[in-house]
């Protein structure tokens, strides 16, 4: 069955709290903990930053509290503009990017934990493999039977327009990790990401493998957990909607059918 | 512990070809009883305190008595996939194999008695 409550070793507890800095702009972060290195349960620590000397994003202030605080807090970081999607975490309980996500959006006291319903490897780091996997095993390529053409192959503006609102999904898999469905059967269940990655390639005019790519997904798993909930487009740092990509997937499938 | 390929272990055993047919039924079978619904809740609602003879009377018309049968019919398959849907969400192994069974055989069985009443008074 499903576990609606966390297991023994998983239950958060109170963490250090780390001395507070002079000033009158320091806020208060709450951040989650772990290590597998001493066999301890996870806990939330409690830092003071001064924002006076802060930069404006919550990725700024991880950054500082990580050189001048702690520099056991781990976490992943690397564009910090919104491309590279590997500062995906869950901040004041929304899945987003750290590294645009603006603290002044942030109410109280910043909470920041990692992805949700994924293992943990170290603090703020989830396990993506099958997460990744799943994305591979879409096939997030261009698929063609016919001989290659000298120069390239041709799109017309149209279809290329329909690649928008696809493409720029970085694969941060903050839309994944917030859907119920992907939690509760995310071994079988691709996911929001996955599936706009494989909406991305059958929607594509110069790909030849829209009939394999169609039976490769329909599947009572793979596919059809998406319950429309929405959780997907309403947390999707990027803007976009995983879940009407998805929708449009099913409206093919019925299409092959009906 | 398997020693599997994290992409085997993605890919799983494949795809079973199904659920189409699944998600076309409970749209379908969703717009009827968006229809059916309102028409049985106000039969049922005005034989509701009448005498037995009188609701009996009712629901041996032609209209009252094969609405009902449709509601049975639809509202009973249309409950069944949808259960089955949701046992596949929250449960796993052998627990989702018993509970989807149970959910099936239930609505074939209340489909079953409802259809069994509904001959014995209208006919």
């Amino acid at each position: 069955m499903v576990q609606f409550t966390l297991p023994k070793n998983s239950k958060v507890r109170t963490g250090k709290t780390w001395p507070k800095p002079a000033g009158k702009n320091v806020r208060k972060f709450q951040i989650y903990r772990w290590t597998p290195d001493d066999g301890e349960n996870p806990r939330v620590d409690t830092y003071f930053v001064d924002m006076d000397t802060c930069g404006p994003m919550v990725l700024d202030a991880l950054i500082k509290i990580k050189n001048e605080i702690d520099p056991t807090l781990t976490f992943r970081r690397s564009c910090r503009e919104g491309i590279c999607g590997s500062c995906a975490m869950n901040i004041d309980g929304i899945n987003t990017l750290a590294c645009i996500y603006g603290l002044d959006e942030v109410k109280g006291d910043v909470k920041i934990y990692p992805l949700p319903h994924m293992p943990v490897i170290r603090d703020l780091i989830p396990d993506l493999t099958h997460f990744y996997a799943q994305h591979a095993s879409i096939m997030p390529w261009l698929e063609t039977k016919t001989n290659r053409p000298a120069k390239e192959w041709r799109q017309s503006i149209e279809d290329r327009k329909k690649l928008d609102g696809l493409y720029e999904c970085v694969m941060c898999a903050s839309c994944s990790t917030s859907c119920p469905s992907y939690w509760w059967n995310g071994d079988k269940y691709l996911g929001p990401a996955a599936l706009l990655h494989a909406y991305r390639w059958i929607i594509d005019s110069r790909d030849e493998a829209t009939p394999e790519r169609l039976d490769a997904l329909e599947d009572p798993f793979k596919l059809y957990r998406c319950h429309t909930i929405m959780n997907c487009a309403k947390t999707c740092p990027k803007g976009l909607n995983p879940a009407k990509a998805i929708s449009e997937i099913k409206k093919m499938m019925v299409e092959r059918v009906v | 512990m398997r020693y599997l390929t994290d992409r085997k272990r993605a890919v799983g055993r494949g795809s079973a070809r199904s659920g189409t047919q699944h998600m076309w039924f409970m749209h379908v079978s969703s717009i009827a009883l968006a229809i059916l619904i309102p028409f049985w809740v106000y039969i049922f609602g005005s034989a509701l305190g009448q005498g037995h003879d009188q609701v009996l009377a009712t629901f041996a018309k032609p209209f009252p008595s094969i609405l009902t049968g449709l509601v049975l019919v639809v509202g009973m398959r249309h409950f069944a996939a949808g259960a089955q849907t949701m046992i596949e969400d929250y449960s796993h192994g052998a627990t989702r194999h018993a509970l989807v069974i149970g959910a099936i055989s239930l609505s074939y069985a209340v489909m079953a008695t409802g259809l069994y009443a509904l001959v014995r008074i209208a006919l």
